[in-house]
């Protein structure tokens, strides 16, 4: 009999599942976070529009911790390996993920990536970057085996980015604010409605104001990492006592 | 077209869901989408609908349910409106509990008589 309506129909079988269309990725995730977590390496997933200016704030991070942390990064874009060169001409080890077609990175690509020449830098790091494509629909569902989720939103991008793209900004641990020196030029720009929007998508909202070309909230920027591989250290040590 | 990529891991996800069953047709899909989990039904109905046939699933049929989001306090488990700001009146903090996934619930098989 089938098993669903018992029509009495012997050719008809329910299969029932349950199952994440995620599920392949997210294990493949897991596995490298594990990975990571064991080599004591942070891995910071930098999600963005074009444009939002999240290479010059990995640049500026570069040139902070430079002498006092290790970094390492690969850059996923449509085309070209700019980004990546330039995040090299600051001196962080990088490689570039050309996706060509694909609108997001996903946690296979990362697995090849770490197997080519970025690989032996990433294990080695202490703060491992992942600048994902730019773009603030897709890359938002994949996990890429990170231990936070960052999304740059530059104050040229209006107001209402986080209310149109709710899925991106649920996804984010911290939405860093990037280019605030040009607020003065930007009266329609308030960073009160920026919170006030961040509020109504993510529910513990934490933001942070920062010019990478003026140096303006870097320190709370750099706080921040700190504070999270803090905790990702910790998950280790308690994941080597359970 | 991220949609894309999620259809080819569902063929995958039926290729092994049916594995017991190799000489069923799958008939009916059944897939759950969230309002928050960032997929656009409509995609990914046109991406199931243009890799079924290259997959050896030309029968099959997509039933989409679409499930509202829904946040409640972690706290006090209260529900919030929608677009409401997500912090509860006792200061809890909202969690999605419904609405963030897309899930293949079952599948439907045809399987001939041996």
């Amino acid at each position: 009999m089938c098993d669903t309506c018992g029509c009495g129909d012997a050719n008809l079988v329910s299969v029932d599942v349950h199952q994440s269309l995620l599920s392949a990725n997210d294990a493949q995730a897991a596995a490298l976070r594990l990975r990571f977590t064991g080599d004591g390496v942070t891995v910071v997933n930098v999600m963005r529009s074009p444009g939002s200016g999240k290479t010059a704030l990995l640049e500026a991070t570069a040139r902070a911790f430079a002498g006092r942390h290790r970094l390492a990064a690969v850059s996923g874009d449509l085309a070209t390996s700019h980004d990546a060169d330039r995040l090299a001409r600051a001196g962080v080890p990088s490689a570039a993920i050309t996706t060509g077609t694909t609108c997001h990175l996903d946690a296979a690509m990362v697995e090849r990536a770490l197997q080519g020449e970025i690989g032996a830098a990433a294990r080695a790091c202490e703060y491992f970057f992942i600048e994902n494509v730019g773009n603030l629909v897709c890359p938002a569902i994949y996990d890429l085996g990170q231990h936070a989720n960052v999304v740059a939103l530059s104050v040229t991008e209006g107001v209402d980015k986080p209310l149109k793209y709710p899925v991106m900004f649920r996804h984010a641990d911290l939405v860093v604010l990037t280019k605030v020196d040009l607020l003065p030029h930007l009266p329609e720009v308030s960073v009160a409605a920026i919170r006030d929007a961040l509020a109504r998508v993510m529910p513990e909202p934490e933001l942070i104001e920062v010019s990478a070309t003026k140096g303006a909230g870097l320190d709370a920027w750099l706080g921040w990492l700190e504070q999270r591989r803090a905790a990702a250290l910790a998950s280790r040590c308690e994941g080597f006592g359970s | 077209m991220h949609e894309a990529s999620l259809v080819m891991a569902l063929f995958d996800q039926i290729d092994r869901a049916v594995a017991a069953h190799p000489r069923a047709r799958v008939q009916e899909v059944h897939v759950r989408v969230g309002e928050l989990a960032g997929v656009e039904p409509t995609l990914l109905r046109t991406a199931f609908e243009a890799f079924r046939e290259s997959r050896g699933r030309p029968e099959a049929a997509l039933a989409l349910i679409e499930e509202p989001a829904e946040w409640a306090c972690a706290k006090c488990g209260d529900a919030m409106a929608r677009g409401a700001v997500l912090q509860c009146a006792c200061g809890g903090a909202a969690r999605l509990s419904r609405g963030g996934d897309v899930f293949l619930d079952r599948l439907e098989l045809e399987v001939p008589d041996v």
